[in-house]
């Protein structure tokens, strides 16, 4: 039985209402049911279609049963969805080991000016050990949709390595998840997300 | 089957608390469910319903809470098991049914769940039901877990049916919307059949089930609780974990638990702080409670919104001898945990780490110095908005356009719903009273009927379409008969948008997907005999106008229907939108036009952007829907519209 780096593992999925933070961690979260562990997830609802910004919560353990929220300053992933929002979670949950996957895609806040990204980027690499800054978005409108970022960022934190899930285990799950042709799209997109951390 | 029906005892499924609590009434073998929608309450009954017909069992929305709980209890009344949810503020709805049906008690399992909001995440109140099973003599049990989230709810009905009473399950948000494993059980094959017989046990003459005006019975509920409590004594959603000794005792449950635990570990202290974990919390378990107390001199509450259990013990420590030593109690009495919002493991930290003497640090002061310093600039706060394409922008800005024409100084009085936004600058900051689920109509009432001291502000009350039907008909009809002057706009986007879109009774299709007869709003509010108009928010020109003649009219209430579907529910369906959108760089005057960004700051549909490089709006194609209302409203004519 795999055991983890460390108990509980805490990954937080960052974005804005609406791309698909609660998709992201219920696969995920299936993934590390099957191989046994107890997953808690909390969500940001309510301002989840409109909007707002939200986060996902995930919590791993082999021991017992996590609350949904992790502490302030323990986070070991961050999945950041959206720029702004990364550097958000950065600032309250990071600490000096946690490495963060991102889509620099931004999605504007409504009449707010937004950063210069570049600033945004420099802070994020500043406050992570590690970091990965990918643009799922435009990837995903290569693929016809931009709701496949969702996809090539699971692809990322699968293929970065720095988490206890094979892309078998993966696979398992979104062939579960994914209907006929859904199924190969969406592997189209996981693999991408995979080869774009790799490079 | 899948979801929560899904037959595979032993296995580990991934569940939300309220989907656990969907399990447990399945395991429980219920007959009938019913619900009116209310986050964080809505996917026990969402779920349910989506099984339903395939396991053989009913399942409605109900058009209220009051009415769900009744249907529910009609049920019962006949022998089937049945189940009612409902967000904090529904039972308020259902309370003076359930108040009376307390005194008869019930007959097959029935079971109450009531989802609190603490910290007010999609509420517009806070309000802790725990007091409620206290005021009403039922028995509440609260799960701590998603695996006890399903094994109360199946326990509550035996329970129920033991102590002949109905029995509640009190959940909050960080249960009912969080997600975690459960160990499915079996689930009952058995036929069920449903008979009324009502032959009083007591007086055969007498049927059973009226509430009789009657202390006897009242008597009889405390006899009931005092049966509850003694189950309660040896339950084991009850237990304590920790030093036989300890220097600190915590009394806690529900979600606060977790955190209780969490806290103690990240302060090293299993050796020195006791928790005791209470799932039964109503009537509390007087002998097990008192066995621990004597566990520590320090006992510190944790527990989320009143000092519910704190108030409770101290009660049971004021009846023990007059010999035993008093603990010293921390809670919210003594100021160390707030009587409002919500917990979480960092506020439980700091608590116990004041009491204890010990300092803790979440990462590395250097990391958190370096974090702080970010600018405030580069996190710009996302400020909830109406989605993109949502037709409440477009009414809301017809709205906030016709008072300003008319210019008396109108206003909006509104209730619960997506349009709740409109209280803010989404909705053009037009809302100026909101309470709960119906009260801008009833509202309305008060002000249109204070002509005579000089008022002659127009008032516009709103609802939704599915808040007609629960609550604002009556005060309708209220203001028909006392000839109060107010004008009702129904914003009818054709679901129960806020809650995941949910049919309703104007639909046409009941929540198990049979057609239906829809019940006609038009002709409804005909036949009281109220002039009706009929507009589409996306055509701003017309809708301004009518809604400008409505305020203009004397007497009487008039009513305005905003007809448009709700954009998510159109997307999903039609997969494309109506227009391609985008804005002519070369008509767009940016800074120059003197519209002072009136696209992108003011009607702030989410797919509008202002692109700081060129100084200029832009559209953002990932998140626009194409419903080209923003054409209607630049000065300049820079945003296009081409149908697709």
């Amino acid at each position: 039985m795999k055991t983890l780096a460390k108990d509980p593992l805490n990954l937080i999925i960052a974005g804005v209402g609406g791309q698909g933070n609660v998709m992201i961690s219920l696969l995920i979260g299936k993934a590390f049911i099957k191989e046994g562990y107890f997953v808690t997830i909390g969500e940001t609802y309510g301002a989840s279609q409109r909007s707002g910004s939200v986060m996902s919560h995930l919590r791993i353990s082999r021991e017992n049963q996590y609350s949904p929220f992790i502490p302030n300053g323990r986070a070991d992933i961050i999945l950041g969805m959206e720029p702004v929002e990364t550097l958000r979670i950065l600032q309250q949950f990071g600490n000096s080991d946690v490495i963060t996957i991102a889509n620099s895609r931004l999605i504007h806040a409504a009449g707010m000016e937004y950063p210069s990204l570049d600033k945004i980027v420099a802070a994020i690499e500043g406050l992570s050990a590690k970091s990965w800054l990918i643009n799922a978005t435009d990837e995903a409108m290569k693929l016809g949709d931009p709701i496949f970022a969702n996809m090539i960022l699971i692809g990322a934190l699968v293929g970065s390595g720095i988490f206890p899930i094979d892309k078998k285990s993966m696979e398992l799950v979104l062939r579960e998840s994914f209907p006929g042709e859904k199924f190969d799209t969406n592997m189209v997109a996981f693999n991408k997300g995979m080869e774009l951390v790799a490079q | 089957m899948s979801g929560v029906g899904i037959d595979a005892p032993g296995s580990t499924q991934l569940f939300i608390g309220n989907e656990a609590i969907a399990r447990g009434a399945l395991e429980a073998g219920i007959g009938v469910a019913s619900a009116y929608p209310g986050t964080p309450s809505t996917e026990i009954m969402a779920s349910l319903i989506s099984v339903a017909k395939e396991m053989n069992f009913y399942a409605e929305w109900s058009v209220n809470e009051k009415v769900a709980m009744e249907v529910a209890a009609g049920a019962s009344f006949a022998g089937i098991r049945a189940i009612t949810s409902m967000k904090q503020n529904g039972v308020n709805v259902a309370f003076d049914f359930l108040a009376n049906l307390v005194m008869s008690g019930i007959g097959a399992g029935l079971v109450l769940v009531s989802c609190d909001d603490p910290s007010t995440i999609s509420s517009s109140n806070e309000q802790d039901l725990r007091n409620i099973a206290k005021w009403l003599d039922i028995p509440l049990l609260e799960p701590a877990t998603f695996q006890e989230a399903k094994d109360m709810t199946k326990w509550a009905f035996d329970l129920a049916e033991e102590l002949n009473t109905i029995c509640m399950i009190r959940s909050v948000t960080r249960i009912a919307h969080a997600r975690g494993n459960v160990r499915l059980g079996e689930l009952p094959k058995k036929e069920q059949k449903a008979h009324f017989d009502s032959i009083c046990p007591v007086v055969p003459t007498l049927p059973k089930f009226i509430s009789y005006p009657s202390a006897w019975l009242h008597s009889q509920l405390h006899a009931k609780l005092d049966k509850a409590r003694e189950l309660f004594e040896s339950s084991p959603f009850n237990w304590y974990t920790g030093p036989e000794e300890a220097e600190l005792l915590i009394i806690t449950g529900g979600s606060c638990w977790l955190y209780s635990l969490e806290a103690v570990k990240a302060l090293k202290l299993e050796n020195k702080v006791g928790i005791l974990k209470l799932g039964t919390i109503w009537p509390l378990p007087r002998k097990l409670i008192e066995l621990h107390l004597g566990k520590s001199q320090k006992i510190l509450m944790v527990e989320e919104i009143d000092p519910f259990l704190e108030g409770s013990i101290k009660e049971l420590v004021a009846d023990l001898p007059p010999a035993t030593p008093r603990p010293t109690f921390y809670g919210k009495h003594s100021g160390h945990i707030n009587a409002y919002g919500e917990l979480n493991p960092d506020l439980v930290i700091e608590v116990i780490a004041s009491i204890m003497n010990l300092t803790y640090e979440s990462r590395p002061a250097e990391y958190s110095k370096k974090a702080e310093e970010i600018p405030f600039t580069y996190m710009p706060p996302r400020i909830m908005t109406f989605c993109s394409g949502c037709p409440h922008r477009a009414t809301f800005w017809a709205i906030k356009n016709a008072l300003r024409l008319d210019g008396r100084d109108g206003f909006v009085t509104g209730d619960i719903g997506c349009y709740t936004l409109a209280i803010g600058p989404a909705g053009f900051f037009q809302m100026r009273t909101m309470y709960c689920m119906g009260a801008g109509a009833g509202v309305a009432n008060g002000l249109g009927k204070l002509g005579q001291f000089g008022f002659n502000q127009p008032v516009l009350a709103v609802c939704g379409d599915s808040t007609f039907f629960h609550a604002a008909i009556p005060a309708l009809i209220n203001g028909i008969y006392n000839k109060s002057n107010f004008t009702l706009v129904i914003l009818d986007n054709n679901a129960t948008a806020m809650t995941g879109f949910q049919p309703h009774p104007g639909t046409g299709v009941t929540g198990m997907g049979e057609i239906t007869t829809a019940v006609d709003m038009e002709a409804l509010c005909h036949s009281l005999g109220v002039q009706v108009e009929v507009c589409d928010p996306f055509d701003l020109e017309n809708s301004t106008a009518t809604l400008l003649k409505a305020i203009a009219q004397d007497g009487g209430p008039r009513v305005v229907i905003m007809r448009r579907e709700c954009e998510l529910v159109r997307g999903r369906r039609d997969k494309k939108p109506p227009y391609k959108v985008h804005v002519d760089p070369d008509k767009c005057l940016g800074e120059a036009c003197g519209c002072d960004r009136l696209c992108t700051r003011i009607f702030g549909c989410p797919g509008l952007v202002w692109d700081s490089e060129s100084g200029k709006a832009t559209i953002d194609e990932t998140i626009c829907t194409g419903c080209g209302v923003c054409t209607d409203i630049c000065p300049q004519g820079a945003i296009i519209r081409e149908a697709v």
